[in-house]
C-alpha cells in the first residue's frame, strides 16, 4: 500500500511519525512545499527571539519515510488516485492525507505590495523562511509594527522586543487576542506588554502602508500614522484549500472531514489547519495533533474503528513574565452559566471560570497560573468539578 | 549466645544487621551492625522485627502433599514430598514435553539458589521456561540500562554519593516507606544544600521532604522527563563536549525532544510550565546530579522508554559517567539485582550472558560441563509464563520458589485461574503463601537466619548474610531441595546443597561476563563489607562507580534513544474515569507473605486501603472508613476508604499487600512493555463506589 501526505507541516510529521510508531507498513511519502524537513512551527516565535537556533526546531517524522520537499503539489486526481508534482512527475497512492496546513491572510491595506510580491520590511509569519527574513531584517530596524493582536501578534511582538525593538501592535478589535480573552484580561495583557516596551493599540484599523520601495510607516484608519522600520502581518491564518477545491472535494471554510478525519472523496482524509470538521477549522497544533494521531491509528490498523469527536483546545503562552492560558467559552451572560473571577492587580493576575453546572466551559488564567495543569486537564477531559470550584483557582498554602 | 553479622531479610538496601541467637528454645534479637556502610546501625521497623518472622509457629515445618486434585493438603515426609516432586515433574515432560515445565523464582531468592534454579532448569529439566517476579520490578530499568549504557547495575554509584550530590531528581520512589534507612542520604543531601526534587502522582512521605514535588498525572513521567530535556535544549544547557565525546545517536532523540515543547507537557503531565522551568533549572544548575527512578516509572506498558528518557536528560546534561553524577535505578528486592544476573531471567545465562550468545553458551556449557546444543533458548516471560499455564503451548507443570504471584502478579484473578489449571505445582515457602495453598507439594523452606547465601545489593554490593541459627526441625533449604531434586531426576551431580560451594561454581560461571564475581569470595565480603561487581580476579579491588572512563558499550559511548510519549495502555473513560495506581506502605512487605505475619507490623497496617482525593469523596459521598469498591475492566476490589489530599483527585491509590478481597492486583492491567516486559501496575481505569 501507497500513502501519501500532502504538506509536510506539523500535523503531517506527526501523523507519518505516528503510524510507523504504532507499525504501519505502508510505503510512505512525504511531500512538502517549504525547502526544509519538518519543524515546530509552534516555535517560531522563540526561534525568532533566539531561544532556538533553526536547526534545533526539527521534528521527527519517522524511519522509512520518503520526504520530498522543496515542491508544491500542484493537482490531485482523485479518481485515478493521483498527484501532480512540480516536477511535472505524476505520483500515485491508495490513501492520501492533506495536510497542507493554512496560509496567513494578507489584510486589504492601501501599499501593501511591492514590485515583487509583499513591499520590503513587510512580513508575513508562518514559516522558518519568514522567521529568517524577519530576524535579518529586525537585525537593522529600531521599531517594529505588528497589525493583528491575536495570539501570533502578541508572540510576535514580544519576540521583536526580546530583540530590543520597539514594537506596536495594530488589533482592529475592542481588546487583544478577544478570540480567546475577554477584556478585562486583554487589558491586563496590554498593561504587561507595555512594560515590556511594547505599546499596542486596540479598536484600531490599519488602513494603508507608507513607504516607496521600503515601508516607512502604517497609517490607520484615524489618520494617525506610526513610523516604522518593518510591518508584520498577523491578521489570522486561512486554511490552504486550492489543491482540494480544484479537484472538486467539498470545501467550506476548511477541507470539510467527518468524524473518520474522511473528506468527500474517497481515500482522501485532511488533517490539520486545512481541515473543517463539524463547522470547525482550529488552527492550533494540539487538535492537529489529535487528528493526526487517530488517522495514524485508522489506518496503521492500531485502531480501525476511531472516531474523532473534536478537541478542546487550548490557548496557552508561557514564555516570560507575560503568561496565560485560555480555553473554551469565556463570554459572560451565556444561557445556564456561572462566572468565578478573581483579579489580584497587585500581582498583576487575572483569573476567570465560566462553569454549567459543575462543568468547565471555559477559562482564563492570566498572571498566576499554579493551577494551569488541574484546570486544563478538568476542561479537557470534561471532569465534574469539585463542589467548591475556586480551589481550581487557588493552590494550597 | 552466638553474634552473627547478616543482613536484613527485606529490601534492596540489604541493611547490615547483628544477629543475637541466644541458646536453643529462646528467640533471636536484631542488633545494630554500625560499622557496615550502606545503613551505619539504622533498621526501620520491619528490620527491626526481622526476628519474629523465625517463630515456628508462623511457619511451615513439614512437607505438605495433596494425594488428589480437589483434596486436602496434609503433612508428608521429606522423601515422600520430593518424590512426589520429581514425579509431578518428569510426568508433565514426558506427556508434554520439556518445555511444559516451568520454574518460576524470586527476586528474594539469594544469588547461590537463583544461579542454581537457572541451572535446575536448563540442566535438569532442559526447559526454556523459567522466569521469576524480577519481571515484575526493576525490569524496565535493566532494559533501558542496557540499551544507554551497554550494562545494567541499579545504582553505578555507591548510595552515599546520593548524600553528596547538589541535586537528586527521585522519579516515582518512595523510600520514606519502601527503605527509610536510605532516607538519611536524602537528608544530607539537603543538609549540604542540595535540593530534592521528587517526581509522584501522590505526596509521599518522601515528597514532602522534597524541595519541589512534581505531580504528574500517573502514566506521564515519559513525557515529563522529553519536556525537561527540550528546555534544556531550549535554554542552552546542554553540555555539547560531553555529547560529543561521550555519547551516540543524540540528533534523534533532539529531535523527540521537540516534539515535547513545555506546553504540551504541561498539558499531559498537569505540571505547570513554570514547574518545569524550575525543575531543569535546578537540576542543570547543580554541578554533581543524579537521577533515580523506582517502580512508579518502570512498572508502565512504556517503562523502557520512560527511563531511557531520564537518562537522555542526564546525557545532555552532561551527568552520567562522571563521579557524583549519573542515572541510577532503585530495585526493590532483597535480591532485585542479584537475581537477574545469574540465570533466573528466561533469556540470560550467569555472569548476565545472553541466552543466544554463542560464546556465552559455550562458556556454560563447559562449567556445567554439559554440551552446549542441549542448553536450550530463551524462554517466556514472567507474565506470558504464568498467563499460558495449563494452556495448548503453556506450562502444565510448575516449580516455584521465592514469589507469590497470586498476590503480586498483575491481573491475579486471572492468574490464579492459571496457576488452578496446571496439571502439577510445587512450591517451597516459609509460609503457607496464597499461592502455596494452590500447590500440589508444599515445601517448608529455611529462611534468611538459617541459611548462608550472597545477595546484591542496589549498589551492586555484594553482600553475604550467613546463618545464625539453624532451622527448625522439617525445613530444608531451597538449596537441598534442588539437591534432592535432581538426583531424582537422574542428575545426582553438580547440585551442592552447600551454598559456598555453589557460590564457586558461580564465580567461575560469572567469570568473563558483565557481571563477572570471579574475584569475589565470601572471605573478601566478610572482609570488605561487601564486594561492588565486576570484580574479576581476587587482586581487584571491585567497581564501586561504573562508567568514569567508558561506557560498556563496543564504543565506549553511552547511547541516547530516541523515546516519543504515548499514553498509557489503558486510560480513563467515560465508563472507568478514574486512574488507579498501586504501590507499598511502610510496615507490609512486597505479598506481605512475610510481613502479614509479625504482630506489630500488623498493627501498623492491618490492611488494604484505598487512598482518595477529599474532592472525589465527595463526589462520591464517602467518608474515611466507608467501604468503596474499585472496579476495572479485569476485576474488582473491595477497601475502606483513606480520605487524604496527597493523592491526586482524579486518581485512587491501592497498596497491593493483600490476598482476598482487597487485592490490588485484581485490578491492575498486564499490558506488557515491549521490550522489558514488564507489567503496567502504575496506571489503569477504574471505577470507584460506595458499598453499602
Ligand atoms: C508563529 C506561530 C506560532 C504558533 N503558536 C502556536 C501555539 O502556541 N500553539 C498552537 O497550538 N499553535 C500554534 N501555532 C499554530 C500551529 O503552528 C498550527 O496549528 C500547526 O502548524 C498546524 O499544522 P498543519 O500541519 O496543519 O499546518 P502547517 O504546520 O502549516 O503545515 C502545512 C505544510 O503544508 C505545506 N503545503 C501546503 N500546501 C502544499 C502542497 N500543495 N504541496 C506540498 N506542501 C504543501 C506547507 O508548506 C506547510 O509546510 C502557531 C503558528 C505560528 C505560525
Amino acid at each position: 500500500m501507497r500513502i501519501a501526505v500532502v504538506g509536510a507541516g506539523m500535523a503531517g510529521a506527526r501523523f507519518a511519525q505516528q503510524y510507523r510508531a504504532l507499525g504501519g507498513e505502508a510505503e510512505l511519502t512525504l511531500y512538502g512545499a517549504e525547502p526544509r524537513g519538518p519543524y515546530n512551527r509552534v516555535l517560531l516565535a522563540d526561534v525568532l527571539a533566539g531561544r532556538y537556533d533553526p536547526e534545533a526546531i526539527a521534528l521527527p517524522y519517522g524511519p522509512q519515510v520518503t520526504l520530498r520537499t522543496g515542491g508544491e503539489v500542484l493537482g490531485l486526481d482523485v479518481v485515478r488516485g493521483e498527484l501532480h508534482l512540480a516536477t511535472g512527475e505524476s505520483a500515485g497512492y491508495d490513501q492520501l492525507v492533506l495536510a497542507t496546513g493554512a496560509n496567513p491572510v494578507l489584510p486589504a491595506l492601501r501599499g501593501l505590495h511591492g514590485p515583487d510580491g509583499l513591499k520590503a520590511g513587510v512580513h508575513a509569519f508562518r514559516t522558518l523562511a519568514d522567521c529568517a527574513r524577519l530576524a535579518e531584517d529586525a537585525g537593522g530596524a529600531e521599531r517594529a509594527v505588528v497589525i493583528g493582536g491575536g495570539v501570533l501578534g502578541v508572540s510576535a511582538a514580544r519576540a521583536l522586543a526580546a530583540l530590543g525593538l520597539l514594537v506596536e501592535i495594530v488589533h482592529q478589535a475592542p481588546y487583544l487576542i478577544d478570540r480567546h480573552l475577554d477584556e478585562e484580561a486583554g487589558r491586563a495583557l496590554r498593561g504587561g506588554l507595555a512594560e515590556l516596551g511594547v505599546v499596542s493599540y486596540p479598536g484600531n484599523r490599519a488602513r494603508a502602508l507608507h513607504g516607496g520601495d521600503r515601508v516607512t510607516g502604517v497609517e490607520l484608519a484615524s489618520g494617525y500614522l506610526l513610523d516604522t522600520d518593518l510591518v508584520v502581518l498577523a491578521c489570522g491564518v486561512r486554511p490552504r484549500t486550492a489543491l482540494a477545491h480544484a479537484a472538486g472535494l467539498t470545501v467550506r471554510d476548511g477541507i470539510v472531514i467527518d468524524d473518520r478525519l474522511a473528506t468527500s472523496a474517497p481515500d482522501v482524509h485532511a488533517i490539520g489547519d486545512c481541515a473543517e470538521h463539524r463547522g470547525t477549522v482550529h488552527g492550533l497544533s494540539g487538535p492537529a495533533w489529535e487528528q493526526a494521531d487517530l488517522l495514524a491509528a485508522r489506518l496503521a490498523g492500531a485502531d480501525p474503528e476511531a472516531h474523532y469527536t473534536g478537541s478542546r483546545p487550548l490557548a496557552r503562552l508561557s514564555a516570560g513574565p507575560l503568561e496565560y492560558a485560555a480555553f473554551g467559552e469565556v463570554g459572560e451572560g451565556l444561557p445556564g452559566t456561572d462566572v468565578l473571577r478573581l483579579a489580584d492587580p497587585t500581582r498583576g493576575s487575572y483569573k476567570k471560570l465560566v462553569l454549567r453546572g459543575d462543568r468547565l466551559v471555559g477559562g482564563i488564567l492570566l498572571g498566576d497560573l499554579a493551577t494551569v495543569g488541574a484546570l486544563t486537564r478538568a476542561y479537557e477531559r470534561d471532569d465534574p468539578l469539585p463542589a467548591d470550584p475556586l480551589s481550581l483557582l487557588t493552590t494550597r498554602s | 549466645m552466638t553474634m552473627t553479622d547478616t543482613h536484613c531479610p527485606y529490601c534492596s538496601l540489604q541493611c547490615g544487621m547483628r544477629l543475637a541467637a541466644p541458646a536453643a528454645g529462646a528467640a533471636a534479637q536484631v542488633l545494630e551492625r554500625p560499622e557496615f556502610p550502606v545503613n551505619r546501625g539504622a533498621l526501620c521497623g520491619k528490620g527491626q522485627s526481622a526476628a519474629s518472622l523465625l517463630d515456628p509457629g508462623l511457619r511451615l515445618t513439614t512437607p505438605l502433599v495433596r494425594e488428589r486434585r480437589g483434596g486436602e493438603l496434609r503433612a508428608a515426609s521429606w522423601d515422600l514430598a520430593l518424590d512426589r516432586v520429581a514425579a509431578g515433574l518428569k510426568a508433565v515432560g514426558e506427556r508434554y514435553g520439556r518445555e511444559a515445565v516451568a520454574v518460576f523464582g524470586g527476586g528474594g531468592l539469594t544469588n547461590e539458589k537463583g544461579y542454581l534454579l537457572g541451572k535446575f532448569a536448563r540442566v535438569v529439566l532442559r526447559t526454556p521456561n523459567i522466569d521469576y517476579n524480577g519481571r515484575f520490578c526493576m525490569s524496565s530499568a535493566a532494559a533501558a540500562h542496557k540499551a544507554a549504557f551497554g550494562l545494567d547495575r541499579g545504582l553505578p554509584f555507591p548510595l552515599t554519593d546520593i548524600a553528596r550530590a547538589d541535586c537528586v531528581i527521585l522519579v516515582g520512589g518512595n523510600p520514606a516507606e519502601t527503605m527509610p534507612p536510605a532516607l538519611r542520604y536524602f537528608r544530607e543531601l539537603r543538609e549540604r544544600g542540595g535540593t530534592l526534587i521528587v517526581v509522584d502522582p501522590r505526596r509521599t512521605r518522601t515528597a514532602e521532604q522534597a524541595d519541589l514535588h512534581l505531580q504528574p498525572v500517573p502514566g506521564t513521567d515519559l513525557a515529563l522527563a522529553l519536556g525537561l530535556l527540550h528546555l534544556a535544549i531550549a535554554d542552552r544547557r546542554l553540555d555539547a563536549d560531553f555529547i560529543a565525546e561521550r555519547t551516540s545517536g543524540f540528533e534523534p532523540a533532539r529531535s523527540a525532544a521537540m516534539a515535547h515543547w513545555p506546553e504540551r507537557v504541561e498539558r499531559l503531565t498537569g505540571i505547570a510550565v513554570s514547574q518545569l522551568r524550575s525543575a531543569l533549572d535546578l537540576f542543570a544548575g547543580a554541578e554533581k546530579a543524579i537521577v533515580l527512578t523506582a517502580r512508579g516509572p518502570e512498572q508502565q506498558s512504556k517503562g523502557t522508554d520512560t527511563v531511557g528518557a531520564w537518562i537522555n536528560l542526564c546525557l545532555a546534561l552532561g551527568k552520567a559517567g562522571r563521579e557524583g553524577s549519573g542515572y541510577g535505578c532503585l530495585t526493590g528486592q532483597g535480591n532485585g539485582q542479584g537475581g537477574r544476573e545469574h540465570g533466573q531471567k528466561a533469556d540470560q545465562l550467569p555472569g548476565y550472558r545472553s541466552i543466544v550468545d554463542p560464546a556465552a553458551r559455550a562458556h556454560i556449557a563447559r562449567v556445567w560441563g554439559v554440551d552446549e546444543a542441549g542448553l536450550p533458548g530463551p524462554g517466556r516471560s514472567a507474565y506470558e509464563l504464568l498467563d499460558t499455564l495449563g494452556t495448548e503451548g503453556g506450562a502444565r507443570a510448575m516449580l516455584l520458589m521465592g514469589s507469590n504471584p497470586v498476590v503480586s502478579a498483575p491481573r491475579a484473578a486471572h492468574v490464579t485461574e492459571r496457576l488452578r489449571a496446571l496439571d502439577f505445582l510445587a512450591v517451597s515457602d516459609v509460609v503457607l503463601s496464597e499461592t502455596a495453598q494452590l500447590a500440589d507439594v508444599v515445601l517448608p523452606a529455611a529462611q534468611w537466619a538459617e541459611e548462608t547465601g550472597t545477595l546484591t545489593n542496589l549498589e551492586g554490593r555484594v553482600i553475604l548474610r550467613q546463618a545464625a541459627l539453624s532451622a527448625p526441625e522439617g525445613v530444608r533449604t531451597d538449596l537441598a531441595v534442588l539437591h534432592g531434586l535432581a538426583a531424582r531426576l537422574g542428575t545426582p551431580k553438580g547440585f551442592p546443597a552447600d551454598p559456598e560451594e555453589v557460590f564457586e561454581e558461580l564465580r567461575r560461571a560469572s567469570a568473563g561476563g558483565q557481571a563477572d564475581y570471579a574475584g569475589i569470595s565470601y572471605d573478601r565480603i566478610r572482609a570488605e563489607d561487601g564486594v561492588f561487581w565486576p570484580c574479576p580476579t581476587g587482586a581487584h579491588p571491585g567497581t564501586p562507580r561504573l562508567f568514569l572512563d567508558r561506557f560498556a558499550t563496543p564504543d565506549g559511548r553511552a547511547r541516547f534513544v530516541p523515546v516519543s510519549y504515548r499514553p498509557a495502555a489503558e486510560e480513563p473513560d467515560a465508563e472507568y474515569p478514574l486512574y488507579l495506581t498501586t504501590g507499598r506502605v511502610l510496615a507490609q512487605y512486597q505479598s506481605g507473605a512475610q510481613t502479614r505475619r509479625v504482630p506489630e507490623l500488623n498493627r501498623a497496617a492491618p490492611g488494604p486501603f484505598v487512598e482518595l482525593h477529599p474532592q472525589l469523596a465527595e463526589r462520591l459521598g464517602v467518608a474515611e472508613g466507608q467501604s468503596l469498591a474499585v472496579t476495572s475492566r479485569r476485576g474488582r476490589a473491595v477497601a475502606p476508604a483513606r480520605v487524604t489530599d496527597t493523592v491526586r483527585p482524579d486518581t485512587v491509590f491501592m497498596p497491593f499487600h493483600w490476598g482476598g478481597a482487597g487485592r490490588a492486583n485484581s485490578l491492575t492491567n498486564p499490558a506488557l512493555d515491549p521490550t522489558s516486559r514488564m507489567p503496567e501496575f502504575k496506571v489503569c481505569a477504574v471505577r470507584v463506589e460506595r458499598v453499602r
